[in-house]
Order: structure tokens, then sequence, then C-alpha cells
């Protein structure tokens, strides 16, 4: 099966995820294209850390990732719903835990 | 001995040998800022214009110190804008046209091969304020090596057509490569002043990197040309004086013109 963002030519869509700053999480911030991983990360560079936004870049082709269907979102994520109990609500979150 | 202002007799024959430096920078910068809107893919239209704007960002600073040595009033602006085509003092490797993309990718990786060794010397140069500005570019050149490798590799290791490109761009550039790595006497003499690195080490560094990247390339590294140039005595190729025409166009039709 042909996967969306593939391309005949060499070159590939990769997404681009950046860590803003130690103790952050890396966050999906766009997409490059590129024929090889190296390529990608310096797209990467290039194209998304010009102003200073990340100090880490991981780079993933995207035809490498599984991704659910929204067709799905009932079976997947209705279920969770009524199950309020699950959320961690009755923690006090110290004030110094400034990412949580 | 180091010192972060040399004084008049130390000065003057430094001029030149950051012009030299800050022209490098200037008119490779001018050149690739010519692929903006044009590259092959948006992202390389940025890539080659962030590395645009770090040579740039060497210009200016090399250019200001350049300046303040000679000591007549003229900035940045003047010595980029206001000198005529024999006063700029770059290797001619950096005046050659952009051509193809092969053209391009292989001027820069013969040129970012070299800064990256030269700056590397010059951080302990006995001139403070080199020092200085090298450091900081060096982390600059590191990068543009390793994405101009990068595309050396890729293209000369690629299709048959990309293979005959970057052996043919190799071929058209490599007869300006001797004036990076052969010395001068204004070269020597900054060598014995402590100002400048001595260039055996830098050349054959050089020289390795080349060969390395060549042959995972699989490009056969040109042999030596009999003629010389030597841009940075400011004796140019023909291209020099149209990239000139275009860069200083603006400020000397209406000079003083702010935005």
């Amino acid at each position: 099966m042909e996967h969306e963002g593939e391309r005949t030519d060499g070159w590939a869509l990769y997404e681009i995820f950046i860590r803003a700053r130690a103790g952050l999480d890396h966050k999906h911030v766009g997409s490059v294209h590129a024929t090889d991983p190296r390529m990608a990360l310096e797209h990467a560079r290039d194209v998304y850390t010009r102003r200073q936004e990340g100090i880490s870049i991981w780079v993933v082709r995207s035809a490498d990732i599984l991704a659910s269907d929204p067709a799905d979102a009932d079976a997947l994520f209705e279920p969770a719903r009524d199950k309020v109990y699950r959320h961690p609500t009755f923690y006090d979150i110290p004030d110094e835990v400034k990412t949580l | 001995m180091a010192s972060a202002a040399p004084d008049a007799a130390d000065a003057a024959p430094r001029v030149p040998y950051v012009l030299r430096l800050a022209d490098a920078s200037l008119v490779l910068a001018q050149r690739l800022g010519e692929w903006i809107g044009h590259a092959p893919a948006l992202e390389e239209d940025l890539g080659l214009a962030n590395t645009a704007l770090d040579l740039m960002g060497q210009g200016r600073l090399l250019l200001a110190y350049a300046g303040e040595l000679e000591g007549q009033g003229r900035d940045e602006d003047a010595l980029a804008f206001l000198r005529e085509e024999h006063a700029f003092l770059n290797p001619t490797l950096v005046e050659q046209p952009n051509g193809d993309f092969a053209h391009t990718m292989v001027r820069q990786f013969l040129f970012d091969a070299w800064q990256h060794e030269l700056y590397a010397g010059l951080t302990s140069s006995s001139d403070e304020r080199l020092a200085a500005i090298a450091a900081k570019a060096l982390k600059e050149t590191r990068y543009h090596l390793s994405y101009s490798s990068g595309w050396i590799i890729r293209l000369g290791d690629g299709t048959e057509e990309s293979h005959a490109r970057m052996q043919g761009a190799l071929d058209a550039l490599w007869p300006y490569t001797s004036e990076l790595v052969e010395t001068d006497e204004l070269d020597r003499k900054m060598i014995a002043a402590g100002v400048a690195p001595p260039m055996e080490p830098i050349a054959e560094a050089w020289s390795a990197r080349i060969d390395a990247v060549l042959r995972d390339a699989t490009l056969a590294r040109p042999a030596a040309a009999p003629y010389r140039w030597y841009g940075k005595q400011g004796r140019h190729s023909e291209h020099l004086g149209y990239l000139l025409a275009d860069m200083q166009h603006l400020p000397r039709t209406h000079p003083g013109a702010s935005w």
C-alpha cells in the first residue's frame, strides 16, 4: 500500500520533534522533506531552530508512524469519558513543579 | 606578544590580512544569497540562506575590525560597498558563479574545509580580536562543513547524472584552491607575527579532509593545476565585478540611504 507522504523521487517526508530546553519533552513542530535521515536532521535545524527554539532534534520518517484512524475515535477514546476516577486529582502539586 | 589593540605599526599590515578573511566570507555570502527563492527545495532555500547569514555576520565583524585597524574612519559598510573590485582580497574560489547545485556545493565544501582548519588555527592568534571572531565563527563553520560534506557524498555517490555533475564541478573549481593553502609574503609576515597560524598543518588537514570525503563520494581528486589565481592579492576572475555591481548598486546609487 502506498503510504501518504511517500514520494517516488527518492525524497520522503520526515516529522520533526524539538526539545525546547532541558527537562521538557520533544514536541512535534512540523515536517520537512529529505532524502535521508541526516539531511532531515539538517533541514530540521535550518527550518525549525533559526530562532533558538531548541536544544535537541528528533526526526522520524512520516511513513514509519502508524496513526490512529479518526473514524475509530469513538471506540478508542469514548470509553474513557465516564471514568473520571482515573484522574489523579487528589494530589497537591508542589509550587516548585512548573512543567507537570 | 598578545595584545588586544595592536599599535599603529603592527596594525597597518594586518588590514589586508583581515580583509582577506572578511571578503572571503562576504563575497560567498553574496553568492549564496543569489539562491534565495531559487533553491531546489524550501528546506535547502533556508539552509543556504542560513549559511549566507552566518558568513555575512563573519564578514561584518571582520570588516569592522579592518576598518578600526586602518584608522581612516571607514566602517563595515564603507568597506563592503565603496571599495573597487581590485581592493577586494577574497580568494578567487568564492566569487565563482553558483552554476548548478553541484557547483554551489563543491565550492562550499572546498571553502568550508579550508575555513574550518584556518579558523581553528586562528583561535590561538596573537591578535585577540581575531581569535575571538574565529572562535565564534568556528561553530558556524563546523555545521557548514557537515552540511556541504553530506551533499558531496550524497550526490557524488548518487546517480550517474549526479556523479557526473559533481565530478564536473570539482574539476572546474579545483584550480581555484591553490591560493587557499599556499602562502604569499603577506601570509608569511602574519604567520611570523603569530597573527595567522602556520599554513603547513592547515594545508595537510584540509587535503586529508578533502580526500576522505571524496573517497566516500566516489569522486576523483583532480590533478593540481599549473595556473595560479591570486584573488587574495586583488587579481580576480571576471566574475567579481558583476557580483559587486549587484551588491553595491543600491548604496552607490543612494548614498547614505536607510530603511
